[in-house]
């Protein structure tokens, strides 16, 4: 098993890590040292201060633009329309005594805090549903600290050099290598975006999750509009269905899968079709995070309890994993689809699960492991570096693995109160076949200031594997490249 | 149309067995339902303990076991009438006309007749487990002289259920055609038949009692304008005068409408959950072995299979195993990609191959033709020289017939599509539009036996010029008419629709097809794959060009409203966006695996320049 104490310490405050070169991590201070590589990492600027978050409390300003003279009528349907059940009773329960007799409103308002307490009495069973839908957003994406960063989704195109920034203000904006045009796609539905991703074998679509919907996006490749309408988009939803937090493309490019913390079922868009198949299983009170392996064949679901699924993609049977301490906060497949790593809220450790049977071939049920174990363990080690010490480790807040197999990224949580433990990036150099291997590489260190908050490899870099990090400084933010090899 | 399916081999040993295991169990799953019921209809608040307890009296009842026996067999007629009317391929109506013509067709109105009787016999069960006052017909006129009991009234409360029920039926047949209920559509995920059923049925109780809802505010409209006349019918003007029902203080009777609701939804969950067993049976993946052994398998295996016409469900079931063996089975993959014993010819890729990129000509063929049709602005040849020839009655369509066919020459409105689709559903148009697209002297309808009055009319009206003349005045009156022209005006998108209809099985085979092509990379030892790599996209090219200028087309690209049930299956409105992405997911598919080596594959400027777009990612 793997610790950080193996770790080389990080290199001295003021330099950046700028590259891999004989299995070690190049630190520098200036770009030009960059030049050795023959190649520039672009690195791209969002200034805070232009992107203004939109200030939408969800219901309170409401009702100093609402017409008060409506009918009871009225009011009660744009209640039941814009709330359920729970609405309608709140608006009844409000009315005056001219509007509605006596017993309605005291029913309404007994009924209304039965609701309330059975409602109340379900949060406790899953805590999660108390929150309100931004925080969830928050606490289960895989941004670090996602409500404060200017960057709030990252996602490389599957086959070209694009990609797409989800940012503060609720604006994506598209970047190419070959234009010099960013389209900035903005919807009246595109708020508090969780996650984006590119469809796989398609040029244009691109998945949003939002606040309420999920919203596919058609970017003409080949148009030089900077505003796409919102004509473009599709819209996804299903009732009960919001927020979605987590989404996730068959690697065919024919399904897509989304997730909410809020409801139980995950579903199954044909988005061409515009319908989903809802994927039941009562048990954790939701669905937080996915991840597709590479190969189709498997999909990680977690939950917001100490519970994740691993669903076989054939008949769409799943395996329960029960952990022990929390939830899965994030995990990720080796290339081929046989081998899971995830981590566990709680704890600081990598686990480790492996599928035997090969994909594709029906041997029944999906064999894999009895116990998930153990491959690294990431609790606090000090590293004593020239400026003094410094405290390396934490739970993981998301990891990437490169897509040929030979690198893992792990983005470890800091300690918001303790300046001498950053948030941190861990690279591991891995091994797949024969037999699995972990091995140390080497901590990846930004501008001083300056904390990770969501990482990605390049999906098809042609020399090794260039890794993507959002970083957030106190006032700018940045996407930077990295290079190991 | 249905004789000649029944003797296939697939119909005897599959589809019928898997009808049966749908009607059966639903068959089992009825006594659930009918003990809900009962449970449901003595329902009152204030006396739980006895509502309860008379629920389990209810249930032991010699009558509640007559009614389950009825029921079954009503469950067992329904699940025939399924069988006898599903189609995979739905018929779309480009016109009301169309759509009238549909709701009309004699094999329809049998279907109606069929559920009005078995409605009636499923509320006579629902009122006599019910009890209480819709127990029997007749009843003492007036509760005073109950006692003596010599004068005997008719019981209103009776009719008004039986009624209801035969409403219910009818206008559950009748929205099974709107809606195209007899539609089948496949799924895109396999879950496992229970798992399916498990997440399908608090949407069908949901849908059956929000549809019975409506069902029993039409009846009950029906019945207070109605209702008096229904007396004069049955001679019978003696009713018991304290409830009269055609009256609105009749009809607000509470407790009725709470029965009449639940025996509604009653019914209709009873007939859903046969229909969505049914659907869900006769979807489930079927694995064709891809080659034998044993010569008189050889019929049964997947490229055999795969060239067939008829039965639809048949060459629909093999296309989604070709995909899904695509995708997910590498020692079938490899069976597809080997050599035959002796000779070493790729027999099996070959027939595959050959089969798809023939369904995918048709599809662009098909597209090209109605694309010139479009821009002659619907003048030019009828499209139906070759539509099936099905022989059905013409006369039942009655008076429609005769509008009809006084309006051949108003075809600019009505030409029609959806003869081109190769419909199976015996629901389909097809009567009509014979009559309305389709003058063609080499049709084979030209002369056969139909109404006189198309007869006279045919020769003159398209030989001669004078005959001619005459018409574009007829039209031009008719055209003014405001009904006529609501009636065949085209329904927007629907033509689109009609072209798509059967487009899942496209969608299949450039998925599978695709799948197999990319796989050949690795898998494919003896190079069978490559060979083949021209035509395969060259067809996939053109294919995706037609489709492209159909989007262009007026309605082709908006979107359908879409319905909120899972039983209204709406899959068919969709069918060319999907076809669209398939499209383009199989095009890159095939260019991201082999990447520049499709360099060297021989090919037209054009079409190299087009393949060009997708190696950039440009499409």
């Amino acid at each position: 098993m793997n610790s950080l104490s193996l770790f080389p310490p990080p290199g001295p405050d003021g330099n950046i890590t700028l590259f891999e070169s004989n299995n070690e991590l190049v630190c520098g201070t200036s770009l030009g040292s960059r030049q050795k590589q023959g190649w520039e990492p672009p690195s791209l600027l969002f200034p805070r201060e232009s992107l203004k978050p939109h200030s939408r409390p969800e219901s309170s300003s409401k009702a100093a633009f609402l017409d008060h003279r409506d009918t009871l009528w009225m009011r009660s349907a744009r209640a039941w329309r814009d709330s359920g059940l729970s609405g309608l009773l709140d608006e009844i329960a409000n009315c005056t005594e001219e509007e509605v007799p006596r017993w309605l409103t005291v029913g309404c308002s007994w009924t209304l805090a039965l609701l309330r307490w059975v409602s109340s009495f379900h949060g406790s069973l899953f805590p999660h549903l108390t929150l309100s839908s931004e925080d969830m957003v928050a606490e289960f994406s895989q941004v670090l600290d996602w409500s404060d960063c200017a960057v709030r989704a990252f996602a490389w195109h599957p086959h070209t050099d694009k990609f797409a920034v989800s940012l503060l203000d609720d604006s994506i904006r598209i970047y190419n290598s070959k234009s010099a045009t960013a389209p900035t796609l903005k919807h009246r539905l595109q708020r508090n975006v969780a996650a984006l991703q590119w469809k796989p074998l398609c040029a244009s679509a691109l998945a949003v999750a939002c606040h309420n919907c999920l919203l596919v996006w058609h970017v003409d490749p080949t148009s030089l509009s900077t505003r796409p309408s919102s004509g473009c988009a599709q819209v996804l939803s299903h009732p009960g269905h919001c927020p979605v937090t987590s989404i996730a493309w068959s690697p065919n490019g024919s399904l897509l899968l989304s997730a909410s913390p809020v409801d139980t079922a995950m579903m199954v868009w044909d988005v061409a079709g515009e319908s989903c198949v809802p994927l039941q299983r009562v048990g954790g009170g939701g669905v937080t995070f996915l991840s597709w392996s590479p190969d189709g064949s498997r999909v990680l679901a977690s939950t917001p309890s100490a519970l994740f699924r691993v669903w076989e993609t054939r008949t769409w049977t799943c395996e329960r994993w029960p952990c022990l301490k929390g939830r899965c906060q994030t995990g990720c497949w080796s290339p081929d689809g046989t081998r899971l790593l995830f981590s566990v809220q709680g704890e600081m450790v990598i686990y480790a699960l492996t599928f035997t049977d090969a994909p594709g071939e029906p041997h029944g049920w999906s064999g894999s492991s009895k116990a998930a174990a153990i491959v690294a363990d990431l609790s606090e080690t000090s590293f004593s570096t020239s400026q003094g010490q410094v405290r390396v480790g934490g739970q993981v807040q998301t990891m990437a693995w490169d897509p040929r197999g030979e690198r893992l990224a792990v983005l470890l949580k800091g300690d918001p109160e303790a300046p001498d433990r950053p948030a941190m990036i861990a690279v591991f150099k891995t091994r797949i076949s024969p037999i699995f291997e972990l091995l140390p590489c080497g901590f990846v260190k930004g501008e001083s200031g300056a904390e990770p908050r969501l990482l990605q490899f390049h999906p098809h870099f042609p020399n090794g594997a260039l890794l993507t990090v959002v970083k957030n400084p106190s006032s700018q933010h940045f996407t930077a490249a990295l290079q190991p090899y | 149309m249905f004789n000649s399916e029944q003797n296939h081999w697939f119909v005897r040993k599959v589809i019928f067995w898997r009808a049966a295991a749908s009607v059966a169990w639903s068959v089992l799953l009825l006594p659930v339902t009918t003990a809900l019921f009962a449970f449901l209809s003595r329902f009152s608040l204030f006396h739980p303990i006895q509502w309860i307890s008379e629920s389990f009296s209810l249930l032991y009842g010699s009558y509640v076991i007559f009614s389950l026996v009825l029921l079954c067999g009503v469950v067992l007629v329904v699940g025939v009438f399924n069988l006898e009317y599903y189609t995979v391929v739905p018929s779309v109506p480009c016109t009301k006309i169309a759509l009238l013509g549909k709701v009309l067709h004699p094999q329809q109105s049998v279907h109606s007749l069929v559920h009005s009787m078995m409605g009636i016999m499923v509320t006579w069960c629902a009122a006599t487990m019910i009890g209480g006052r819709y127990w029997i017909l007749a009843a003492p006129c007036s509760e005073e002289e109950g006692v003596t009991g010599q004068k005997m009234c008719l019981n209103e409360y009776y009719l008004f259920f039986l009624l209801a029920g035969a409403f219910m039926g009818y206008s559950y047949s009748l929205l099974g055609v709107v809606r195209n209920m007899n539609y089948v559509s496949f799924q895109t995920i396999q879950q496992c038949k229970y798992l399916r059923f498990k997440g399908m049925l608090p949407q069908v109780v949901r849908y059956s009692a929000v549809q019975s809802l409506y069902s029993v505010r039409n009846y009950c409209l029906f019945y207070f304008f109605f209702g008096k006349d229904s007396d004069c019918l049955l001679l019978y003007t003696k009713h018991s005068s304290l409830h009269r029902l055609d009256t609105v203080s009749g009809l607000l009777d509470f407790r009725l409408l709470y029965h009449l609701w639940l025996s509604g939804t009653f019914l209709l969950l009873t007939w859903h959950i046969t229909l969505l067993l049914f659907r869900i049976f006769i979807t489930e993946a079927y694995s064709f072995p891809v080659q034998s052994s044993f010569s008189e398998d050889v019929s049964q295996c997947l490229p055999k299979v795969l060239s067939e016409k008829q039965p639809l469900i048949l060459k629909f079931l093999a296309l989604q195993d070709l995909f899904l063996l695509s995708q997910q089975s590498l020692s079938r993959r490899m069976e597809v990609f080997s050599l035959s014993q002796p000779g070493g010819h790729p027999h099996n890729w070959n027939a595959i191959c050959k089969e798809c990129l023939s369904l995918l000509s048709d599809l662009s063929q098909r597209l090209v033709e109605y694309q010139e049709v479009v821009a002659s602005n619907g003048r030019a040849r009828p499209l139906s020289s070759h539509s099936d020839q099905r022989s059905t009655s013409s006369e039942t369509l009655g008076m429609s017939t005769l509008i009809i066919s006084s309006l051949m020459s108003l075809q600019i409105l009505s030409i029609d599509i959806g003869l081109k689709t190769p419909s199976s559903s015996p629901f389909s148009s097809s009567s009509v539009n014979r009559f309305v697209g389709n003058v063609d002297p080499s049709s084979p309808w030209y002369g056969s036996v139909q109404s006189p009055h198309v007869m006279r009319r045919g020769p003159k009206l398209w030989t001669a010029s004078t005959g001619r003349l005459k018409f574009a005045h007829v039209k031009n009156f008719l055209a003014r008419r405001v009904l006529i022209m609501y009636l065949f005006n085209k329904l927007p998108e629907a033509s689109s629709q009609a072209l798509f209809a059967d487009s899942q099985a496209h969608i299949w085979a450039l998925e599978g097809l695709s799948n197999l092509v990319a796989a050949s990379y690795k898998e494919d030892r003896f190079g069978v794959v490559q060979t083949m790599l021209p035509s395969i996209l060259s067809t996939m090219l053109l294919l995706q060009e037609a489709v492209d200028k159909h989007f262009k087309l007026p309605h082709a690209s908006s979107k359908p409203v879409r319905s909120t049930c899972c039983l209204e299956d709406s899959t068919f409105k969709t069918l060319r966006f999907a076809l669209r992405a398939a499209l383009k997911t199989a095009m890159y598919r095939i260019t991201v695996t082999f990447g520049e080596h499709l360099h060297s594959v021989q090919m037209s400027a054009e079409h190299r320049k087009r393949l060009q777009q997708f190696m950039e990612y440009k499409e």
